[in-house]
């Protein structure tokens, strides 16, 4: 979970996702955001997640997105 | 909507693009954003620079100087014209087609069908099925199509959704009956629901242009557009593409029984890198067989990227030798469409300049 804070602190580090709740719902991380962050999961788990996967669902929180990075393998 | 053609081809592609390169770099401060965060988007969304036509330019005029260079340079012939075919949602003009408007600056003969389309990104498959159609018609040996889009004008300059990614261009594919037997598949599918994904909201009857649908808004999202301005839902627009595009491609892999690997380029519409590679990524088709490169050299002219992507990534080589391909377009509508074909011994692959 900690690597993933990381990552989410390095794209909006105004916000901290210690305390967030919904990230999509409370508009902390927009379209743009999902992109740079798949991009940025994508290439510290070496995965691809696939396009069809990036929707807000697997967004919504820190645990969500862990979830999705271990669906494709991704390590902790 | 599944279609076969046979005994079609294409002969000759020839883009138009404007000179006038504008670079990301130098737009990063019209953006409501920080430029740091920009910046760090401009590698994954191929954001770099792009063609944009000076104000006043119109289609016509891009689509004329590249016919007349094609008859300076012999690979068209004036009286081998039997129809002009424009796909564009640029047109010059409310009325007349700007296709009638080619016909009469080339002077061309009254015998010439001048058609206008108005589609967008899947421009190129709807077109080049139009072409296939008409070629049915013992009159007509030979049709010029023209994807022509010049969208900046109509793109707010503050909107970093779309800006960036546009391009201006016009592309001119000669179209014409095989004597050898070439199959061509296609598929396309639309979905008119969700249109609003897509849309100028002001200047058709619907809304008209005013000065109250000139004015620049945030709609929420940070971006500045007026109504006059392209909208484009992009979360919509990215779950429709990786949704539906996959599922029509390994369909029509199937109806034609051919190999994902029999394909030799898969020469896709290019709204952005990252939208690209991950498409390639679900069908399992590596980068270097599907060019994401158009969208940051040039720019996404809509219905002209595709020949602008084949021309550039393979040019000469398309006057040389064949390749299977397979086009794919979507966007506006929504529509999505693609085509395998063999392409290439073309009289002409090029890109020039206005």
């Amino acid at each position: 979970m900690e690597e993933i804070i990381k990552i989410l602190s390095g794209i909006r580090p105004e916000y901290d996702f210690y305390q967030e709740s919904n990230f999509i719902e409370d508009g902390i991380l927009d379209s743009f955001d999902m992109v740079m962050l798949v991009t940025a999961l994508d290439e510290h788990y070496g995965i691809k997640i696939l396009g069809t996967d990036i929707i807000p669902e697997n967004f919504t929180d820190t645990a969500s997105i862990k979830r999705l990075v271990e669906r494709y393998g991704g390590m902790e | 909507m599944n279609m076969i053609f046979h005994n079609k081809k294409i002969s000759g592609i020839l883009c138009v693009v404007p000179q006038k390169e504008s670079l990301f770099d130098d737009e990063i401060g019209n953006y409501n954003f920080p430029p740091e965060k920009s910046l760090r988007l401009k590698k994954i969304m191929g954001y770099d620079r792009h063609r944009i036509a000076d104000q006043g330019a119109c289609i016509s005029d891009y689509c004329v100087f590249g016919i007349e260079y094609l008859l300076r340079q012999g690979s068209l012939k004036k009286d081998d014209i039997d129809a002009l075919i424009l796909v564009t949602q640029t047109s010059d003009y409310l009325l007349p087609p700007t296709s009638n408007i080619i016909q009469g600056r080339l002077g061309l003969g009254e015998d010439v069908l001048c058609m206008d389309i108005n589609q967008g990104c899947a421009g190129y498959i709807v077109g080049l099925m139009q072409a296939f159609l008409l070629l049915e018609q013992k009159n007509i040996n030979k049709v010029v199509l023209l994807n022509a889009e010049f969208l900046s004008k109509r793109t707010s300059p503050k909107d970093r959704n779309s800006y960036p990614i546009i391009g201006d261009a016009a592309a001119i594919t000669i179209v014409e009956r095989d004597c050898l037997e070439n199959v061509i598949h296609a598929n396309i599918k639309m979905d008119g629901s969700q249109g609003n994904a897509l849309i100028i909201p002001a200047g058709g009857l619907r809304m008209p242009a005013t000065a109250e649908t000139a004015i620049m808004e945030d709609s929420g999202d940070g971006n500045l557009r007026s109504k006059d301005h392209l909208f484009m839902d992009g979360t919509s627009v990215f779950n429709f593409v990786q949704t539906k595009v996959p599922a029509l491609i390994e369909d029509l892999l199937v109806t034609s029984g051919t190999a994902k690997e029999e394909i030799d380029y898969y020469l896709f519409h290019q709204p952005n890198r990252f939208m690209l590679e991950k498409l390639a990524d679900q069908l399992g088709v590596p980068y270097a067989k599907m060019p994401s490169n158009i969208v940051e050299r040039f720019g996404n002219s809509s219905g002209a990227t595709i020949p602008v992507n084949a021309v550039y990534n393979l040019g000469d080589r398309l006057k040389e030798t064949s390749f299977n391909v397979c086009f794919c377009g979507f966007g506006t509508g929504l529509n999505w469409g693609a085509m395998m074909m063999k392409l290439g011994q073309l009289q002409i692959a090029e890109i020039i300049e206005y």
